[in-house]
This record gives structure tokens, sequence and C-alpha cells, in this order.
């Protein structure tokens, strides 16, 4: 196990190196720059913008400037944001509670509702709820966030009025109820597609279970069927979605992108997104580390688990 | 006039000429009955809270911001006087206004002497004194400092202080602008930012003390910042306890925010022009058409071939439906313009030829050049094809939809363009400062800071591409506009600036470096009883004076 451990990590460190180069050179080689918003409103000249340039370090060669990046970042600072004067993991520390918070909550309710959904429509096959479930979550998949959010905004918000238009609190009240008022419509946008997600995996990995020769045994030993289905089909048909799971640890911290827009979510999402826009390099490449370490260390950690849950898994990797 | 707004048609309204544009501007301070406008509390009372689509994140306001970190400033520090819509500069830091009458401004413009205002704290208590000012201005240039503009402070040389609270200095040559500049340079406390090892990095960056009407209270990143009352503020207010200002992404999120209350007041990119209709009749709020200083203009770059031509140029411009555009695309909500500057600048002329749409005496031009038809019918001279590349940001539906309308109006008169546009990250990098575009539609300003001297976007010497320190991005050459504009620079009196720059804006009508289309008037909604709102084109945003501000009831 530690060998494999050892292996695996060795692996993670060198595609860490890789996704920060390739990452940095996108990112860089991408037309425009953090000047170009100040270039845009014809406040600045030209001699004030090719002075902030020289000053930001961006007029020296992309390597120079990767290996100075580089340099720093291993020696723990990971630069300071070109838009907040603030460094870069303070921002990041700022941002990912409320992401935490609004993945969390909705990621539970899919995962309760998906693994709900999924188990009865695999175990009543081809039934009206297995064929509504079925084509509920098509649709649930194809329908686009950003439009789902506003019909929620407009038909509850606008309309009737029973839930806030976004924000994660009134200003000036921060209470407990206040705040779970406000995560009521992003959490429900996100659990619709997760919900969805969730809830074929689960299905598709039960029904592979249910087919097999032991739970025919099982029933023809005349268990009761609450029995077989708990005891001997869903912890097998578990397994895979801890996989499934580990991949789906980095969302929790990277953020919902449109639905965090949409509800004016202070999160990562939106972070990330404001970066790029305003190409700010620090920060940018900040969130990419973060988030490749943790795609790394999901991934990682569902291995890991999968060994233990199915010993059979560890056995065959030696 | 407020409350027969939403009856009103949308023509209707904006037909209304110098009356209704000052009932408009004015409207905020009007009752909803017309009644007397009531008086400001005598306790402070009520906060406002601000929607704003980009969120505010740099707070020292010497250093790179843009709009929306203005509205921190303005509400946080102060200037030495402040630039108010008529375009008269009120003293604030200052007790009076330098000018060559009262002796502030001697030698022909090259010794300039303020008087500062006595009683004055900053937020944290320490007096405010000359030292400050000092300290301010030598912090703009110090070679590391990441200042945002020295336009007009490159000049400054020995400044002296006189005393607590006087203090003089030199200038290298006579600047008129640096007035205007130094309505928009706040001063920042020599007190802490001293002391920082490195202003660029310094805390109060994330925390700033100014002397403004507003004390930085809480900042929640990605959320919002509360700004609350400054009990010893030392001019007019504030009424309010305190300001929010929220960060709301998406534009449609944000106007719904506004529908339902949760915001007050949405300045700047305001309400999406599609939801003015609706946006008009909502009970309890109100929609203003807040003139901005940026003007929508085809920019030509003059060293293609297809541009070099004065000819070429008044052909297109003769071939733009202006009216279709404006009326059409933007639903009649901004002003067709014939100038560089917005209409409420003191130097604006509103007597500049009217531009028509006229095909045929386009062709007409365009024959008399010498511009031949050739292959599909586009016009050819001297082995030049007169077509290029009309380029914008993408995502911007409007401007989209623009474009093609001059195309179809182009190809009528033998011009073939192509759309090639780009994310505005690309547009505004080096293809737009180092001249790398054929045709931009863009929206700017064509002023130094606040000031109407367009010398930065026009004079010969500012084009970058050819050495120079400006933003000339289409590089226009005009001998007889740099010597009025280098003229505009040196005089003090506005009346003599107002000549200069009238003809300036005659000059550029008729050469045409930059085809006009429209002055920019995004839609901003405030909140009914909220008074105080005044649109202000002599700052960059019109969250400006909100230390005035109060509710009615």
């Amino acid at each position: 196990m530690s060998g494999f451990l050892i292996r695996r990590l060795l692996q993670a460190v060198v595609l860490l190196f890789i996704v920060s180069m390739i990452g940095f050179a996108i990112l860089h080689l991408a037309p425009g720059g953090p000047l170009s918003q100040f270039a845009a409103s014809g406040d600045m000249t030209q001699a004030d913008l090719d002075r902030l340039s020289a000053q930001l370090g961006l007029d020296r060669p992309l390597p120079v400037q990767y290996v100075e990046w580089l340099r720093r970042l291993l020696g723990g600072d990971w630069g300071v944001s070109y838009r907040d004067q603030q460094p870069v993991l303070t921002i990041i520390a700022a941002h990912i509670g409320p992401t935490l918070e609004l993945m969390l909550s909705s990621t539970l309710l899919a995962m309760l509702l998906g693994a709900w959904i999924g188990i009865l429509g695999a175990v009543r096959r081809y039934s009206l709820f297995d064929s509504l479930a079925t084509i509920g979550a098509m649709i649930a998949l194809s329908i686009p966030t950003f439009w789902f959010g506003l019909v929620i905004i407009y038909v509850f918000s606008v309309g009737l009025g029973w839930l806030p238009a976004g924000n994660r609190f009134t200003v000036g009240d921060g209470s407990f109820l206040n705040r779970l008022h406000h995560l009521i419509g992003p959490c429900i946008v996100l659990a619709l597609v997760s919900t969805a997600v969730w809830s074929r995996y689960m299905r598709s990995s039960m029904l592979e279970v249910i087919n097999q020769d032991y739970i025919r045994t099982a029933r023809a030993k005349g268990l009761p069927e609450r029995y077989i289905l708990v005891r001997h089909a869903l912890r097998n048909a578990l397994l895979p979605m801890i996989t499934i799971t580990g991949l789906h640890v980095p969302t929790l911290l990277s953020g919902a992108l449109v639905t965090e827009t949409v509800f004016t979510w202070p999160g990562m999402g939106r972070l990330f997104l404001d970066s790029i826009n305003y190409r700010d390099y620090p920060t940018v490449m900040g969130i990419l580390m973060l988030t490749a370490i943790l795609v790394l260390l999901g991934s990682l950690i569902a291995d890991v688990l999968y060994g233990i849950a199915d010993p059979r898994i560890e056995r065959y990797g030696q | 006039m407020g409350s027969a707004l939403p009856a009103m048609r949308r023509r209707d309204f904006l037909s209304l000429s110098a009356a209704g544009i000052a009932a408009s501007i004015g409207f905020g301070a009007r009752a909803q009955s017309g009644a007397a406008v009531p008086p400001p509390p005598k306790e402070r009372r009520g906060q406002v809270v601000v929607g704003l689509s980009q969120e505010p994140k740099s707070f020292n306001p010497l250093m790179p911001g843009v709009e929306v970190d203005e509205v921190v400033w303005t509400s946080v520090f102060s200037c030495l006087w402040m630039a108010h819509p008529d375009g008269t500069f009120v003293p604030d830091l200052a007790v009076a206004l330098p000018s060559e009458e009262n002796g502030g401004i001697a030698e022909g413009g090259l010794v300039w002497t303020v008087k500062l205002r006595e009683g004055v704290v900053w937020h944290d208590g320490t007096p405010f004194t000359a030292e400050d000012v000092k300290y301010s201005l030598e912090l703009i240039m110090a070679p590391g400092f990441k200042s945002r503009t020295r336009v007009g402070h490159d000049l400054v040389r020995d400044i002296v202080v006189k005393g607590p609270h006087e203090i003089s200095w030199r200038m290298e040559r006579a600047f008129a602008p640096y007035l205007a500049q130094l309505a928009n340079t706040q001063i920042v406390p020599k007190h802490i930012l001293s002391k920082a090892d490195d202003p660029n990095t310094a805390a109060f960056n994330g925390s700033p003390i100014g002397t403004g009407p507003f004390r930085w209270s809480e900042r929640r990143p990605g959320d919002s910042i509360t700004l609350v009352a400054n009990e010893r503020y030392h001019g007019d207010g504030p009424y309010l306890e305190g300001v929010v200002l929220k960060y709301i992404p998406d534009m449609t999120a944000l106007y719904a925010q506004f529908r339902t209350g949760q915001v007050d007041f949405v300045p700047i990119s305001g309400i999406p022009a599609n939801y003015y209709d609706e946006a008009t009749k909502l009970p309890g709020r109100k929609v203003a058409v807040a003139p901005s200083g940026n003007i929508e203009v085809i920019m030509p770059n003059l060293e293609h071939p297809a541009f070099a031509e004065k000819a070429v140029r008044q052909a297109l411009y003769a071939s733009i439906n202006k009216e279709a555009i404006v009326d059409a695309l933007y639903y009649g909500v901004p002003k067709p313009t014939e100038s560089y500057s917005p209409r409420e600048s003191w130097a604006y002329n509103p007597d500049l030829p009217k531009h028509e749409y006229d095909l045929a005496k386009a062709n007409q031009l365009l024959d008399e050049a010498g511009w031949k038809r050739g292959g599909r019918g586009i016009r050819e001279k001297n082995g030049n094809r007169l077509e290029f590349d009309l380029s914008t940001t993408t995502g911007n539906a409007l401007r989209e939809q623009c474009q093609q309308l001059m195309m179809q109006d182009w190809q009528q008169i033998g011009v073939a363009i192509k759309i090639n546009n780009m994310p505005g990250a690309v547009i505004w990098g080096d293809f737009y400062v180092r001249s790398q575009f054929q045709a931009l539609l863009v929206g700017t300003a064509f002023r130094t800071g606040v000031d109407p001297d367009p010398a930065p976007r026009f004079a010969s010497d500012a084009i970058p591409v050819k050495g120079g320190s400006g933003g000339n991005y289409m590089q226009w050459v005009n001998a007889e506009a740099d010597k009025l504009m280098k003229e505009g620079q040196i005089t003090f009196n506005q009346e003599k600036r107002k000549e200069i720059y009238f003809k300036v804006q005659e000059i550029v009508r008729e050469e045409l470096p930059i085809l006009p289309l429209f002055q920019y008037a995004p839609l901003e909604g405030i909140k009914e009883g909220l008074i105080g709102y005044r649109p202000n084109i002599n700052q960059r945003q019109n969250a400006w004076n909100m230390g005035t501000w109060y509710w009615a009831r």
C-alpha cells in the first residue's frame, strides 16, 4: 500500500508541474493582458500603460516570467493579485467558504435524492416511476443551468416573492434562517443536474448487481427482498459510486461558475471567471493549481477508499 | 416630471430638448408629487444599497482602477476640489480654487499655490495637513509605485509646504488640464502610507482611510463592501448611516434585484436597454437616462489604405444610418452626436454640421475621388480595394447588429467589410494600443481625465506605434489641430479654451479621424424617495456625491 501511495504521489507532482506549465503558457499567450481593461476606457495614456507593464514584470520574456513564478510558488509565495493587490491565497480563502456551503448542501441533496431515485428505478425497472425518472433525468441534464436559474428567479423571486433573487444573505441580517432562505434557489438549480447524474449512475450500478448470481442465490434462500436489496445489492452497487464521489471532490471547492453568477453567490467559480476576464494571472494560476491538486487528491483518495471497501481490488493491484 | 414619466412614450421623453435633459438630470431631487424637495434629515438615517455589475477591488485611489473602484474612492476620500455637473470645480480639501485672478496660479501657469481647509481629520482622527498633499503628489511620481496616471503630475516640481495648511509647487510648463486632473486625484494619508514597507502592497490598500463622507467598514470579497457615515466629515452630509456596495455580476440578475427592491441604486452599467420600457413602469422605481463621457464611434486606422483619404471617411459617414441604429437597436435611448465631446461638457460645440444619411451623396463623393467599381461591385483605386475588417468586442449583441446595418449600407456604396470580432481582453490589448486593427466599433472617451483637452487622443505626438505616449490609436496627424490643442493646454481662461476646443471639434468633424455615432447614455435605476442623485459627466461615475444623499421619509 505504501509503495502504491509513493508511486501515485510522485506521478502527481510530475502532473502538477506539467499542468502549471501548460496553464501558464496558455494564459499568457491568450491575447490581451491585465492592462487592456484600462486601455479600453481611454483614461490612461500609453506612457502610463507601458510603465505599469514594466512594473508588473509583464515586459519580460515568458519563460523568465514562468521560472520566476514557479520559484516563488515553491517558496510558498502564490503571488499578489493584479486586481486586488492582495495575496492570492488570501483571496482564495475568502471565496472558498461560500462555495463549500453551496456545493456541500447541493451535493448532499443530490446524492440522497439521486440514490433513492436510482435504486427505486433499478428495482422497478421499466415501471412508470422508472420511465418518468429517466425522462426527468434527460430533461434535467438538457436544461441550461443559467436559464433554469433565471426561471427560478423570475418565478419564485420576482413573481411569487417567496425566495430572494440572489445573494448569500440580506445585508445586515446574517442569521441562519436568512442564509438558508438564500441557499434554496441556487441549491435547487445545482441539485437538479447532479440528481439526474447521480440517479443514472446509481440505477445502472444497481441494475448490474441485481442480476448477479449471488442475488438470485439469496432470493432462492428465501431471504426477504428488503434484506437482499440493502445487505447484498446496495453495498456492492455503492462501490463504483466511491470513484464518482472522489472525482466530484474538486468541484466542491472550484465552485459552480454559472449558478454562482446568476445567483450572485460570492464563490470560487465567480472569482475564477472574473480573474480570467481581468487577466489577473496570479489569481487564475492560483485557482488552477489548487483545482489540479484537488483533482489528483480526489482520485487518489477514491482509489485508496476503493481498496479498503473492496479488498479484491487491492489484491489485484499487487 | 418623475411621476409623468411612465405614462409618456419613450420617444416623447427622449425628444424633450434642453428642458427635458435638465429635468431628467434633476429629477432625483424632486419629490414624487411635484412638491418641494424635502430637506435633509436632522439625524442620519437609513442606508443605500448600490448594485454594481463589476466588483470594486482596487481601494488605493492612486493605483489603477476602473469606474466601480471610483465609487469607493469618491465616498471614502476627498480631492482638493470636486468637479460638479456643470463643469465648475468646488473647493473640497482646498479653501479656494486657485486661479490667475486670485493669484493661486501665477507666472503664466508655472507657479501654483493652494490654501487648504483647516479642521479636516482623517477617519482615524489624525489631522489632515499640507504634508499629506505633498506626500500624495510625490507618491504618484515615486519610481516603484504603480500609480494610475502621471499625466500632469509629471510636470510638478519643487513641492513646498508653506505652512500646515498651505502648499505650493512649480510646473515644468503651463498645463491647464491639471486643475481637472487634481479634481480626480484623491489625497492619501501620509501618516499611514509612509510607514508601509511598500505602498504597492500596504495593508491600507485593503482597508483605506480617507477624509471623505464615508468610512471603510467591512469587505466581503466577491459579495459586498460596507461603508459607514463619517461623523467628523468636513463637508455637507453624510445624511445616510451607511452605504452597501453590492456586487451582482449578471446584468439580468442585477435588474431583478432592483425590481424586487433588494438594490436601491444601479449605476454605471445600469439597466439593460431591453428592460427600459418595463423599468419605467415599475412602481416605486425611477430610471434615469444618465449622460456618459463615452462616445460610440467607428475608429478607422488611418494608415490603412482605405481610410487614408478624407473623401472615403466622409462617404462612409454619410452612409451610416445613425437614426436606425439609435432607434431600432438602442431603443432610442442614446443621443446621436457629431462631436467627440459629451454634450454636457462646457467645451461641447453644439453647432457642428448635422449628419445626413445620404447614399447618393456618398456614392458621388467616392466617384469624384476616383474610386471605381470593380469586381463584385467593390470600389478600387490604384490597386487598393475599398474593403476592411470591422472589429468590436464579442458578446455584445447590439454592436453586432449595428455592424450588420453598416455592412448593408456600405455594400450599396461599393465598400466591403468583414466582421472580425474578438473578446474584450483581446481587442483592448495590442490589437488596440499598437494600432493593429483596421476599423473598430468602440465606445471610449476623448479627453484628459475629466478635462475636455483631447490631446491624448488626437495629437500627432500621441501615437503609440510611432513612439508617442497618448492614445491616438487611429494615427491621426493634423498640424492645425495640434497647434490648437497645445494652445488649449496653456490657456487658463475657460472662455478662451472653449473657443479653441470649438475649433478642434470643427476640424475633427470635417476630417473625421473618428466617425461619431452617439453619446453613451446608461440607464441608471434609482428607488423613489432617494434624494440627491445628480448625474455628472465630470466624474467617472454617478455615485460621486453620495455624502449628500438621503431618504425622503
